[in-house]
């Protein structure tokens, strides 16, 4: 069993650091443990976790903008920013469900891991782009202060964005400060059934050029369909769009996506507690919730190109998948072994991209890199960043590029 | 200007090596590529922080990405510094040249080389204007968000540079919000794509890094950006308020109550009179200030959006409001607001200062930017994003003077140190330049400065791209 480090201050847990720092001993860094065991293994005796930094630093909301310890449970984010009427339109993902783990979403795990829903092809973006300052502890042990509390700041390096999605290998996150935006006041789902995997994400894309800010696009084929408002969806096939804003654009922006859409096929229509329940189902992946280590992709996908990776795919393996960011976004599970080369060759093939190893059996991760491999440049520009952040490489090592392709 | 920004010493040995560099430099590039003349190199001396000049050994305006890659791989071999540059609009120094130091240009690199709407996304050379991707996808129905004021001439490659906003960022966020890759020459000629047209990055987020590092890190040859449809219809509204208090506190009032307009643009009484002045766009010259709140959607939802904004205008003694009812009312709007920075380069020599602030601290810093300018004895026009705190105060002085040009200098620096102070950041939208690389300490602590340097270091070990630039000269580890 590992030993977990819970440092009660940013202080403490640079001294921690340091300590590892100087002796050239692995921290695994964590929030609250939802992750656990993303990510190529780690091989470090000790878990630096963050869950102790824990509070509401400063929010005002006429200034659409929070700053939390970034052990701060996801959940009073959300119940602050709901009492004000605001949000994170950026709608992170919960990643219990599928990665089988018990612990607290935080909101520097959120931020550290770039976790980001359905909103991410829409105006939204990612939890990226809604980061504007942070804290940080480097691998020296000195707290780093980067970017500040205003959307616009073009003063220096934006080390914050370069930590969101770093997973713990660049600095021990403790404070971050972000963008919230008003609540959308009513939400709208249109459902159109029946479509075929390649006609949807046509149709995806259609309705996203569309301007009525089409805040979600996802496709649920049928094999799928079952997982989500509890098998109520109908048709064998289902295309989602979801509408946002005041009641009034809401109603009016579905009456045309309708008109649009109706010629593809038979339309359903959620309201807004339906609305609510569907997308956070496709946000947290109901379907692949399903208490197993049956090895998970998450693919990065050019959308136009999704259903064509899929079809490639299900040609060679037992293949699970739907759509999310209008096919942007694949969820793909294997029924036997990973396929990775195979993936990574069609999305090479198909428009470039990515894929990600969300969850696997051990034996399986101690094989299959969990990140897509990168350019043999990148990758050396990559490790001299790590260097400079972490120069005795105690952080979480190996987690995002296996130390034997370490440049 | 008196020259209080330090250059550093340009080297001898490079100077002295001119004749040879310039004669390798030929080899590398079509004839035409190459400027060197005494006289040709005049117009690239500056950028639009006119008050510092510096000619450079030679400009480079390559045609190709493989062109860029063999210039850098040349003169990282050979020592030679390196100074990107787009269109040289930068207001911060961000492409003032060196003597010992080529500069690289990218106009030349102007195509727009592949437009994807299924996939909502435009690759383009680096030299592409801002205003030229809009152009391209706008009879589809798209545009592309950034929108610095400067669009018609600036490129898209310094854009990425300096992670440029402009009026409509409230909604639709900063450059870096709306790239989804770059082509990236690094300082030893490497050529590498970060991103493209899938979201999210694979490993680290690079690209996250290169937007907004001022050049430092490598030049962009290409990017990938993202066009989103456009909006049914935008209608900008002009409130005038009796004081530039009201009129702040009404833009906090309008963000708290969950209304996100597309931009809202603030002039101070001195602004409207110069914009005025030159625009004849109809401001009211009797209001202490003016919002321009530019609201977009289907007509039922502008009108609903705009009801609830005048309701909230009423509660701060709004004295006029003025929507408009044409395309061409609405493009006078914006005309005078666009054209604020050269309507006061026609009535005096002016420094363009660009801090952000919290929305909550608006009023503060507006009246402490009056009471500094006032004690150097200057004169200050405000012209700015309220919607997103970037402030844009104007000094106004005469260039010709030199001692009212230290003044200007010293009342800018103090202003921005104000901003900081009050929460916010040195600069929104310009860059730090030369203009602001000696306050950085003022907003960053030592380790903050020195991990961010590192960083810089990862890129370009030798310091050679854009050398002088951003980090303070003193404390460098080159």
């Amino acid at each position: 069993m590992t030993e977990l480090l819970t440092p009660a201050s940013e202080a403490e847990a640079a001294d921690i650091i340091a300590g590892h720092a100087a002796s050239g001993t692995p921290l695994a860094l964590c929030g609250g443990n939802t992750r656990t065991g993303f990510g190529n293994p780690v091989a470090a005796a000790a878990r630096l976790s963050s869950s102790a930094l824990s509070g509401i630093v400063a929010y005002q909301p006429g200034e659409m903008v929070m700053t939390a310890k970034a052990g701060t449970p996801l959940a009073e984010i959300e119940a602050a920013l709901a009492e004000n009427g605001q949000f994170l339109a950026f709608e992170p993902m919960d990643h219990r469900g599928i990665m089988g783990t018990e612990g607290t979403p935080t909101i520097g795990g959120v931020f550290a891991a770039n976790v980001s829903g359905p909103r991410r092809f829409a105006l939204a973006g990612a939890a990226r782009d809604h980061l504007l300052g942070s804290r940080f502890v480097n691998g020296r042990g000195e707290v780093i202060r980067a970017g500040g509390r205003v959307m616009k700041n073009v003063t220096g390096l934006d080390l914050s964005r370069l930590m969101a999605g770093s997973h713990g290998t660049l600095g021990f996150l403790t404070e971050v400060t972000f963008k919230v935006l008003p609540a959308p006041k009513a939400a709208a789902t249109l459902i159109v059934s029946d479509l075929t995997e390649e006609d949807a994400v046509k149709l995806m894309a259609a309705a996203m050029a569309l301007p009525l800010e089409v805040s979600g696009a996802a496709h649920l084929p049928y094999s799928v369909r079952a997982a989500f408002l509890g098998g109520a969806l109908a048709g064998d096939a289902a295309t989602c769009f979801r509408l946002e804003g005041l009641a009034e654009s809401v109603s009016a922006r579905l009456e045309k996506l309708s008109a649009y859409a109706g010629p593809f096929g038979p339309l359903t229509r959620l309201g807004d507690d339906e609305t609510k329940v569907l997308w956070r189902e496709i946000r947290d992946v109901a379907p692949y919730r399903d208490g197993t280590l049956r090895p998970l992709w998450r693919v990065s996908a050019t959308p136009s190109e999704a259903a064509h990776i899929v079809g490639a795919m299900r040609l060679e393996a037992a293949v699970d998948a739907f759509y999310d960011w209008q096919g942007g976004l694949i969820w793909m599970r294997m029924d036997g072994a990973p396929e990775a080369e195979s993936l990574r060759e069609k999305l090479m093939k198909h428009g470039g991209g990515h894929a990600t190893l969300m969850r696997a059996a051990p034996e399986v991760r101690a094989l299959v890199p969990a990140f897509e491999p990168e350019d043999p440049a990148v990758a050396a520009l990559s490790a001299r960043i790590r260097q400079k952040l972490d120069p005795a490489g105690i952080f979480s090592p190996g987690k995002m590029q296996r130390q034997e392709n370490a440049a | 200007m008196t020259g209080a920004i330090a250059f550093k010493t340009p080297k001898p040995e490079i100077l002295a090596r001119r004749d040879t560099i310039i004669s390798d430099l030929g080899g590398l590039l079509p004839t035409d590529c190459l400027i060197h003349e005494a006289r040709e190199l005049v117009p690239f001396e500056t950028d639009a922080f006119l008050a510092y000049t510096r000619v450079p050994l030679a400009v480079c305006l390559p045609e190709t990405t493989e062109q860029v890659a063999r210039v850098l791989a040349y003169c990282h071999e050979n020592g030679i510094p390196v100074v990107p540059r787009g269109a040289g609009t930068s207001l911060s120094g961000g492409a003032i040249g060196q003597e010992d130091a080529i500069i690289l240009g990218l106009s030349r690199m102007n195509r727009i080389l592949d437009i994807d709407l299924p996939n909502r996304a435009a690759v383009v050379q680096a030299g592409v204007t801002n205003i030229a991707i809009s152009e391209a996808v706008k009879p589809e129905g798209f545009f592309y968000a950034p929108d610095p004021s400067s669009q018609l001439a600036c490129t898209i490659g310094g854009n990425i540079g300096m992670n440029s906003g402009g009026a409509h960022c409230l909604k639709y966020g900063v450059t870096t919000n709306n790239l989804m890759g770059v082509k990236l020459v690094l300082t030893d000629g490497t050529v590498i794509e970060l991103g493209g047209k899938a979201l999210d990055a694979a490993g680290l987020d690079l690209l996250a890094l290169v937007c907004g590092s001022e050049g430092q890190f490598g030049i962009i040859t290409e990017a990938t950006v993202r066009l989103l449809a456009s909006p049914e219809g935008a209608r900008p509204v002009l409130f005038g308020f009796p004081t530039s208090e009201s009129a702040g506190a009404c833009v906090t009032d309008i963000i708290a109550a969950g209304i996100i307009p597309v931009a809202i643009e603030f002039m101070d009484k001195p602004a409207i009179e110069i914009c005025e002045a030159f625009a004849k766009a109809g401001y009211p010259l009797d209001a202490g200030a003016l919002l321009i709140i530019e609201v977009e959607g289907s007509e039922d939802e502008m009108e609903a959006m705009l009801a609830r904004i005048i309701a909230i205008a009423e509660t701060h003694g709004v004295m006029a409001i003025r929507r408009c009812q044409s395309a061409t009312e609405a493009a006078l709007i914006w005309k005078g607001r666009k054209s604020a920075f050269g309507a006061t380069g026609r009535i005096a020599d002016y420094i363009c200062m660009d801090g952000t602030v919290p929305l909550s601290q608006l009023s503060h810093v507006l009246k402490k930017t009056s009471e500094i300018t006032d004690r150097y004895g200057l004169r200050v026009a405000n012209v700015f994003h309220a919607g997103d705190g970037n402030m844009h105060p104007l000094i106004l002085y005469n260039i010709n003077d030199p001692e009212d040009a230290a003044r200007a200098e010293e009342a800018g620096a103090e202003i921005l140190k104000l901003c900081v102070d009050a929460g916010g950041c040195l600069t929104g939208e310009h860059g730090v330049g030369i203009e602001k690389r000696d306050l950085m300490r003022h907003q960053y602590g030592e380790a903050d400065l020195r991990q961010q340097m590192a960083v810089r270091a990862a890129f370009d070990a030798e310091w050679m791209l854009n050398p002088s630039k951003v980090f303070p000269l003193e404390g460098r580890d080159d």
